[in-house]
Order: structure tokens, then C-alpha cells, then sequence
């Protein structure tokens, strides 16, 4: 399962968005990764999302693999559309 | 007031309050625990994990209810970084399986992680750096039971005093905020003083035991240029260093008007003033003294404070931007220097008796070809961007400098049949640092393009001296008639060849033993940045006639006291302007 989505917050994937994804992958049980420019970062992890360095229009393949992969394929996009409910 | 004597490794004075970084307090000691204690330290650390979360929870509470969700939501982030699995997952790798203390594991995990958001370009992330501090300090404290500030946040300018400083914790100096550095232990080779250098941080290493007569807030006087430290100096010493460092920073500002002016002899002898760096950031202060290209090119910065090996292209990486930079300026790149005092990931199986004469630089490096091919590789492709030449060091036999070339030859050979790649013509050299290189010579000249001396490592092994050891530094002198005539002799054979020698150890950075280079026939010096204006300033007052005289009487005098006198008499008489009543 994969889909590519798109940083929208203007100060791009930084901590509290960061946090946010987090708090929202380790609900889920399969593995979900977000990889940039062939470099590959674990959801589970604050230290590997905020390595990727993505800023405002980056866009990102979101990827999940394991038997709820579809449902957070949803909720992870949902989070990236709404811009992590940011202010 | 108390004055001690150390080895001056980065020049300049320095005059300011002392932050002493002691074992217990500030530094992280390097500490290696015993096998069994692991699993009991790896729990202490589970333990400290949870009550650092604690912390920031209670934080992240307090910042919500005063200023609302937004900001405690940056506490609540930093819970994620405290808990984040690949930092669990490190940690207990270095506590399980290298035996680091609890506390050291902490410190490197994060140092790396702030170190790689401090690299990236972007300053987003470069200010995620303060987030990882913030997260590491926390965990510390909770480790501890007690505050743990670090050299990375000083709250003000400072004299850094310590027994040693480890490579994390000197990478992370704010310059700014650093105004000097002296340590109990360490050599000129040390990182501490490869550090200072670069950020051109007056620095006195291995004074010896003295902390117990210095405390935090005491003032301090650094004097990197002569090795000496004064604790609590009375009025008229501070007064006299006040003025001197007046003196000097006007000497300074009148020798950057020399910039652009090469450096040559009154009567018009040109020498070539090449830089010695570090770091690739340095190349901006090799333009701005107008060095003429770089000399020597340490490398070891690329293996100190890593937790790996650096990758092919971190190395090119690393080159390519010295070349680039110093445009078509020659760029002398020294391959792999690690060992002894600068012990990087690579050691030797058994701890040494006697590191100096141990596995070391080159010898190190073919001991471990692949390490070795990779950085050779990052030279030769970073060599057709620009004059770029490669040095080995510490070449001792014949035998060693035919099995770096062979490889150097093999690795151009897989670099073209892996295509993107046209070999192109790289000047091989070799550095002197070893007498019976010396005594060889004639046998490796004709397997080479140039020489550079290593007058450091030369002297040491000449007169069998370690100099970061106290109780004998006091015999080692660059300036011994039995070094001064090993000089004298490669210059001889190398020039008879038609080839060049250059010199690139300290003795380049001292204007009297510059100019005695320069009168054995030297043409060319390699220096700190730094130095490279009061070198120039020396070399175009004088004529080659005069450097040359001074050479034919030092080589007849048969002690280094003598030599010293003479030379700093001479000096007087010729440069006034540039030295100071001490």
C-alpha cells in the first residue's frame, strides 16, 4: 500500500507535526514508512521523520504494510491534508 | 598568581574567566563499564528514561495551562525524541554490546544526531539541533540527580579548563563563546589542539596536574604562543598581556595589507606560503590570508567523533570542496594520520605499549585496505576538479610506500573501468617524518613526485621524545642540530633530483625558523592559516643572502639552546617589527 502526500504546513514537517504522526503511527500495528528522495524514514520514529528535512510542498511516498496498512494509509494522509490540525 | 607551562598548540592570547569542566561535573568521561554490569545499566537508563518523560510531561503541563497547546506541544515532541525507538534501540547497542556507560551512551547517540541536524542545510533542522540538546540534557540530569550543563550552551565567554576534552565535546565549542582552552593532558596532535586550531582558539594542552588550583571564575591568561598558563595573574602580568595582545592585534592588522602581495625576499625570491587545514570551512581563512594553495590536509577530522566509518562519499565530499575552493591553488590531501594520540574508530587488537612506534598512519592504513581504498578513491575522483596531490605519511621502509602506490594504481584502475571517471595525472608525495626515511632517501626518491616534511613527527623520533609527556618535553626542540641536519639533507637529495621539498610541520609557523628554512634552501612552507601574514612580513624583509648566512652558522652550532638564541637574535635584528618583548 503506498500514496504520495504533501507537506502543507508552512514550516514543513517540524516538531509538532512530527509528534502528531507519531502519536498516530504507533496506533496501528503494520510498519509505516514515508520515504523522500530515496531516503527512507520509520512513522514510529521522531528522530527519523525530522532527519528527512521536509519543508512546506514536499512531497512524500507514504507507505504501510501490515494487516491495518489500508486504514492507516487514511488517517496518516488525513493528517498531512488537514496540516497536522496546526494553527 | 600561578604560572605553569604547558605546550602552546594554537596561537594567540586569550585573557578571560576560567569554566572548569572536571570529571564529575560538565564532561563525560569516556567510560567503559565491566561486562557484567551491562544489563544493571542498561535498566538504570530505563529508569532515568522514565523519569526524564516525567519531567516533560510535567512541563509540558505547566507550559499548556500558561501559554496553551501550541508551546506544550513542543515538550510533548520532545517526549518523542526522549522515547524514539532508534535512539532506544542505539543506546542499548552501546551499553549491551561496547560496555559504555549509561551516560556516555546517551551523550554520543545524541551528539550524532544533533551533529547530523546541524550539517543539514536546511536551518529548520539545523535547529532541531537545540531540541536534541534540550532532550539529551534532560535524560543527563535525570541520570545524574544532578544539573549537567555542557561546553555546547556556555552561559558566557570563557577559558575552557579541563583534563582532556573528548572529540564531541570539542566539535561542539561555540566560538564565540570559547575564548581560550588549556588541558591537563593531550599533545600537539590531539584533537583538542587539531580543534583549536581550526577555529583558531588559543590553546595550551598537557600542563599537567593542576585543577585542584583552579577554580570556575578565576581569571586566566592563555598564552597560546608560548605555552603558558597564568592562574589569577597579578596587575602588572595582566597589564603587560593586555598590552601585548594590543600589540599584537596591531601587528595582525597591519600584516593583512600583505594579503595580496606574494611572498618573496627583498632581493626577490619567491616562497610559496601553502596552509595547513583541518577542516574544509577553513579554505575561506587560507583565501582571506592569501595562502598559495594547501599544503598538508589533515583528514582525520573525517574518523574523530564518529560512530562509523565515513563513507566514499563523505570523503569526497570533503575534498571536493577544498579543491573547489582553493580554485586552481594546489590542494595536498595526506591520506589517513590516525593512531597514537589520535586514535579514531580503527585500533589496533591489543592496547599498545608504545603507540608512537605502534600501528599508525600508513601502516595503519594498509593494514586496512578496504578503509584505505575508500579514501584513495575520494582523492583521485576529487582530483579532477582541480590540483589536487596526495601525500603519504610516515613512510618509514621502501616496502610501504610501493604498497600505497600499488594501490593507489589499482584503485585508478577500478575507478576507470567502473567508467565516469578519466584518470588524470596525481603528484605523489611522501612525507619525512621518520630518520630512516632520511637516511633512504636517495632510494624513494625516484619513486615520487615531492617531499614534505613533517618536522614534527621528525623531531620526535629523532631525538626520542614524546612530547606530551611532561617530565621530557623540555628536550624536544625543532630546532636540535641533529634534526636541523636531517632537513638539510632531504633537501639536499630532493633537490638534486629536481624535485621539491616542502616543510609542514610547526617549525613553519615560527618567523626565525622559517627564515632558516628558507636559507637551507626550503621553498616552500606549509602553515596555519593564522600564521601565514607575520611568515610573509618575515620573508619579505629579509634578503636570501641574510637567510642563508643564518642558515651557514646555526647548522656549525652544536646544541639547540645555542640554535634558539642565535635565531631569536638574528630575528631581532632583522624583523623587528614583529617581535614582542616577552
Amino acid at each position: 500500500m503506498h500514496r504520495t502526500v504533501t507537506v502543507l504546513n508552512p514550516e514543513g514537517l517540524h516538531m509538532r507535526p512530527a509528534d502528531k504522526l507519531v502519536r498516530a503511527a504507533t496506533a496501528f500495528q503494520c510498519q509505516i514508512e514515508l520515504e523522500r528522495a530515496g531516503q527512507i524514514a520509520d512513522c514510529r520514529s521522531m528522530i527519523s521523520l525530522l532527519t528527512l528535512g521536509a519543508m512546506q510542498g514536499c512531497e512524500l511516498v507514504l507507505r504501510a504494510q501490515g494487516p491495518d496498512a489500508d486504514a492507516a494509509i487514511e488517517a496518516i494522509s488525513h493528517l498531512f491534508d488537514s496540516q497536522f490540525n496546526e494553527p | 598568581m600561578l604560572e605553569l607551562q604547558g605546550i602552546a598548540v594554537s596561537p594567540g592570547v586569550a585573557i578571560g574567566k576560567a569554566l572548569v569542566f572536571d570529571r564529575e561535573g560538565y564532561s563525560l568521561a569516556r567510560c567503559l563499564i565491566a561486562r557484567e554490569e551491562t544489563e544493571r545499566e542498561w535498566l538504570r537508563l530505563v529508569e532515568a528514561v522514565e523519569k526524564a518523560n516525567r519531567k516533560l510531561e510535567e512541563s509540558r503541563e505547566q507550559t499548556t495551562a500558561t501559554w496553551g497547546q501550541h508551546l506544550g506541544g513542543i515538550f510533548s515532541a520532545q517526549q518523542q525524541l526522549l522515547l524514539d525507538p532508534h535512539v532506544r534501540f542505539e543506546t542499548e547497542h552501546l551499553i549491551r554490546d561496547k560496555q559504555y556507560s549509561a551516560e556516555y551512551a546517551v551523550s554520543e547517540v545524541f551528539a550524532k544526531y544533533a551533529a547530523a541536524f546541524r550539517r543539514a542545510s536546511s536551518s529548520f533542522l539545523a535547529d532541531r539541533a537545540s531540541d536534541v540538546r534540550d532532550v539529551e540534557r534532560v535524560l543527563l540530569e535525570a541520570l545524574s540527580g544532578k544539573p549537567a550543563p555542557t561546553l555546547r550552551e556556555l552561559p558566557h565567554e570563557a577559558i575552557v579548563v579541563s583534563h582532556d576534552l573528548t572529540p564531541g565535546e570539542t566539535a561542539a565549542f561555540d566560538p564565540s563563546k570559547v575564548l581560550g582552552i588549556c588541558t591537563e593532558a593531550g599533545g600537539p596532535g590531539g584533537h583538542t589542539a587539531i580543534v583549536a586550531r581550526g577555529m583558531e582558539i588559543p590553546a595550551v594542552v598537557g600542563v599537567g596536574n593542576f585543577l585542584h588550583n583552579i577554580r570556575s571564575g578565576d581569571e586566566v591568561i592563555v598564552d597560546g604562543h608560548l605555552g603558558r598558563i597564568i592562574v589569577s595573574p597579578d596587575d602588572a602580568t595582566r597589564e603587560r598581556y593586555l598590552l601585548r595582545r594590543k600589540a599584537r592585534e596591531s601587528i595582525a592588522t597591519k600584516l593583512q595589507e600583505l594579503r595580496d602581495l606574494p611572498a618573496i625576499t627583498s632581493d626577490g625570491v619567491r616562497i610559496e606560503l601553502m596552509a595547513n587545514v583541518e577542516f574544509p570551512h577553513e579554505t575561506e581563512a587560507c583565501l582571506a590570508r592569501g595562502a598559495d594553495g594547501v599544503g598538508l590536509y589533515r583528514t582525520e577530522f573525517l574518523y574523530l567523533g564518529h560512530d562509523s566509518e565515513p563513507t566514499e562519499e563523505e570523503h569526497y565530499q570533503a575534498y571536493l570542496q577544498v579543491v573547489r575552493d582553493m580554485k586552481d591553488r594546489p590542494v595536498v590531501i595526506r591520506t589517513l594520520d590516525l593512531g597514537a594520540d589520535k586514535m579514531g574508530m580503527v585500533r589496533p587488537a591489543e592496547p599498545e605499549n608504545n603507540p608512537f612506534l605502534g600501528l599508525r598512519s600508513i601502516r595503519l592504513s594498509l593494514r586496512n585496505p578496504a578503509l584505505f581504498r575508500v579514501q584513495v578513491r575520494a582523492i583521485l575522483r576529487a582530483a579532477c576538479a582541480g590540483d589536487c596531490r596526495i601525500m603519504f605519511p610516515m613512510v618509514t621502509t621502501l616496502d610501504e610506500l610501493r604498497s600505497a602506490r600499488f594501490l593507489l594504481r589499482s584503485v585508478s584502475e577500478d575507478l576507470w573501468a567502473e567508467g565516469n571517471y578519466t584518470p588524470c595525472a596525481v603528484q605523489v608525495g611522501m612525507m619525512v617524518e621518520v630518520p630512516a626515511a632520511v637516511l633512504m632517501l636517495d632510494r624513494f626518491i625516484d619513486e615520487i613526485d615531492f617531499v614534505s616534511i613533517g618536522t614534527n613527527d621528525l623531531t620526535q623520533y629523532t631525538l626520542a621524545v614524546d612530547r606530551s609527556n611532561d617530565s621530557v618535553a623540555d628536550l624536544y626542540q625543532a630546532c636540535d642540530p641533529a634534526v636541523l641536519r636531517l632537513i638539510q639533507r632531504t633537501h639536499q637529495i630532493v633537490s638534486a633530483h629536481g624535485k621539491s621539498t616542502s616543510v609542514c610541520g610547526e617549525m613553519s609557523n615560527n618567523p626565525a625558523h622559517a627564515l632558516l628554512l628558507v636559507g637551507m634552501g626550503i621553498r616552500t612552507l606549509s602553515l596555519a592559516p593564522a600564521a601565514i601574514p607575520v611568515i610573509k612580513k618575515a620573508i619579505r624583509s629579509v634578503t636570501l643572502g641574510q637567510c642563508e648566512a643564518m642558515a651557514w652558522r646555526a647548522l656549525r652550532l652544536s646544541t639547540a639552546r645555542e640554535v634558539e638564541a642565535f635565531l631569536m637574535n638574528q630575528l631581532a635584528g632583522l624583523v623587528p617589527e614583529i617581535v614582542l618583548q616577552a
